[in-house]
């Protein structure tokens, strides 16, 4: 990034190129100059406070209160302590929730990462005819609206004019003459697996593929001659070099794959849904907004958020060290 | 050694055909089953390349109740999110990008961390809100609630191609007397330009496929966006005009695939972290 490191407060870069006289009196211009950045970022910064900041403040007071569809009207909630915590917590489906999520989100995670770097790698090995030809294939895939892609998955894995159904019987994978894909909700999660783990990869793979642009080709050679075998290889000596870029895509995709809402809720139907097949996102949906729960919506949205908030905090941590270096 | 090479070459180039096949296919399916007639689309065996190409799913498709209504109110809510959230995202940018001021860190922790929340944690307080100012089934409260969004996004994006702007550029426009605002106006805002446009589109994109808050806030058929539309397309029936549907499908995804195939070569992948998945 720029190297340009600019001195408290001046202006454009130019600004600091004549030699800066310092005690100059307070005038009206450097005042401004001083206030410049603060004006600037004063409108984000006042957007952000009413419609994300008020938002927030109003969650937070809403989780102690009472507050359904009478409340909503008459815009006024009673407060009942921490009992919309103690329900949540207490209810048995919030807790398998809770695993099912945690264990949907380890699954997508690592195998939209695994499936992405062993593409990034094979992108390293194939002639650039084919290269050009994956990369725009992952380009289509990944420029794929969600909700178009859900209607498109529905339709392949449809039970009896399906593509699915008839490719898998025809390569004798087994007989899937009209399986029905969203039976079980072990099945319906995989369904939504493979259509995440799809959207998923094109973004790791571009950003593995360009981190193993940076690893030198001398290094694997040399490896290479002193016969180390490919796995030895990657984890001895691409690996390390791609850490940081790992470090940030498995957050990021933590943090993505656990508040999924669009794929499962309209993948499994809504008539579908129930407490086998919930993940965080559609439960809260459930029990805060279609049940005009709002409080005890409100109290679930805020174990949520604070549970990705633990999960993000080495991804931001790490973001806003680079920005702060950039300037 | 060299033909045992050129054997693994090619052995890697027919794995990377086939991954290319699975991976394309499902856009491949959506075009190929719009066009497809009924009785292709209903036979048991799947018709790979139709011989017989319609475009009476199309037809149906833009026909259905409520689908023009849709794309308008689509239409409307990403261009004046897109235009609200550069003039604003674009300011701060700057002040990111040209300026150390304390705060400053800050205001970034701000702008990465709104990123990190989850849209679902965010339905219950923007909808209690929002229905508290009578904002509910009005686009002007889905816009209020995609700037939310677009602007950290933006202001990130920008910032990124504002450094990228080398300062001799600037100081040259300074030393030949020009005033900071002429420098800003004559020599940044033109450099920046294009970077301006690849963060329009990509805020275009991510505001055209949202789909949750629509959902929530719009009641109305008459008020909700495109992919609502199509959420509803199945509706709750047996029988679904699948060929409808993958028309329909082709209709909302194409912008965004035009779109986003001329600002992935402009915009470079790197900064598209978060954009545009969903």
């Amino acid at each position: 990034m720029s190297s340009s490191e600019i001195p408290g407060g001046t202006a454009f870069a130019a600004e600091a190129a004549p030699r800066p006289r310092r005690r100059r009196p307070l005038t009206f211009a450097r005042v401004l100059r001083g206030a410049a950045p603060y004006l600037l970022i004063a409108p984000v910064v006042l957007t952000i406070a009413a419609i994300l900041g008020y938002p927030l403040y109003h969650l937070a007071r809403l989780s102690f209160q009472k507050y359904g569809l009478f409340e909503l009207i008459a815009r006024h909630g009673t407060s009942v302590g921490w009992a919309n915590y103690s329900s949540v917590l207490h209810d048995p489906v919030f807790r398998h929730v809770l695993v099912r999520t945690i264990v949907f989100t380890v699954a997508n995670v690592a195998l939209a990462i695994g499936i992405g770097t062993l593409i990034a790698l094979l992108l390293t090995k194939v002639s650039s005819v084919v290269r050009v030809l994956l990369t725009a294939g992952l380009v289509l895939a990944w420029a794929m609206p969600p909700v178009v892609a859900v209607q498109v998955w529905l339709w392949m894995t449809e039970r009896e004019n399906g593509v699915f159904n008839y490719t898998l019987t025809k390569l004798h994978v087994g007989d899937y003459f009209q399986h029905d894909w969203l039976a079980t909700p072990f099945s319906q999660l995989s369904v939504t697996t493979s259509l995440i783990v799809w959207g998923a990869i094109p973004f790791i793979v571009v950003t593995v593929y360009a981190g193993l642009s940076q690893v030198s080709h001398e290094l694997i050679e040399a490896a290479e001659m002193d016969g180390a075998r490919p796995w030895r290889v990657f984890k001895d000596v691409t690996f390390p070099i791609l850490k940081p870029i790992f470090l940030i895509l498995t957050s990021l995709s933590i943090i993505w794959d656990f508040g999924v809402f669009t794929q499962p809720f309209l993948l499994i139907d809504q008539t579908r849904i129930n407490a086998s097949n919930e993940l965080m996102g559609i439960y809260l949906y459930e029990e805060g907004y279609v049940k005009t729960d709002f409080g005890r919506g409100a109290a679930i949205s805020i174990l949520m958020l604070l549970i990705v908030a633990v999960l993000s905090i080495v991804y931001v941590r790490k973001m806003v060290k680079t920005g702060d270096e950039a300037a | 050694m060299r033909a045992r090479r050129r054997r693994t070459r090619f052995v890697w180039d027919a794995v990377g055909l086939l991954l290319f096949a699975v991976i394309a296919f499902p856009v491949y399916w959506m075009i190929a089953s719009a066009f497809k007639p009924d009785d292709e689309l209903n036979g048991a065996t799947p018709t790979w390349f139709s011989l017989h190409p319609t475009v009476s799913h199309f037809r149906d498709a833009i026909n259905r109740p409520f689908f023009w209504d849709g794309v308008k109110n689509s239409l409307i809510v990403v261009s004046v999110t897109v235009a609200l959230s550069m003039v604003l995202a674009f300011l701060a940018a700057v002040a990111l990008a040209k300026f150390r001021f304390t705060g400053r860190k800050a205001f970034i922790l701000l702008i990465i961390g709104i990123q990190m929340l989850p849209q679902a944690g965010l339905i219950i307080p923007l909808y209690v809100v929002l229905a508290r100012y009578h904002q509910v089934n009005a686009l002007s409260g889905v816009i209020v609630t995609y700037m939310t969004f677009v602007l950290p996004f933006s202001v990130w994006v920008l910032r990124g191609f504002l450094l990228g702007i080398p300062k001799e550029l600037e100081e040259a426009a300074m030393v030949d007397g020009s005033s900071r605002l002429g420098a800003f106006s004559r020599i940044l805002l033109p450099l920046v330009a294009p970077g301006l446009v690849a963060t329009s589109i990509f805020a275009f994109i991510t505001t055209w496929n949202e789909y949750i808050f629509a959902r929530v806030l719009l009641n109305d058929q008459s008020k909700q966006t495109a992919t609502v539309w199509l959420s509803y397309f199945t509706g709750t029936g047996r029988n679904t005009d699948w060929g409808g549907l993958m028309a329909g499908s082709t209709l909302i995804a194409v912008p965004v695939i035009v779109f986003f195939l001329i600002v992935q070569r402009k915009i470079g992948f790197g900064l598209t972290a978060g954009a545009v998945r969903g």
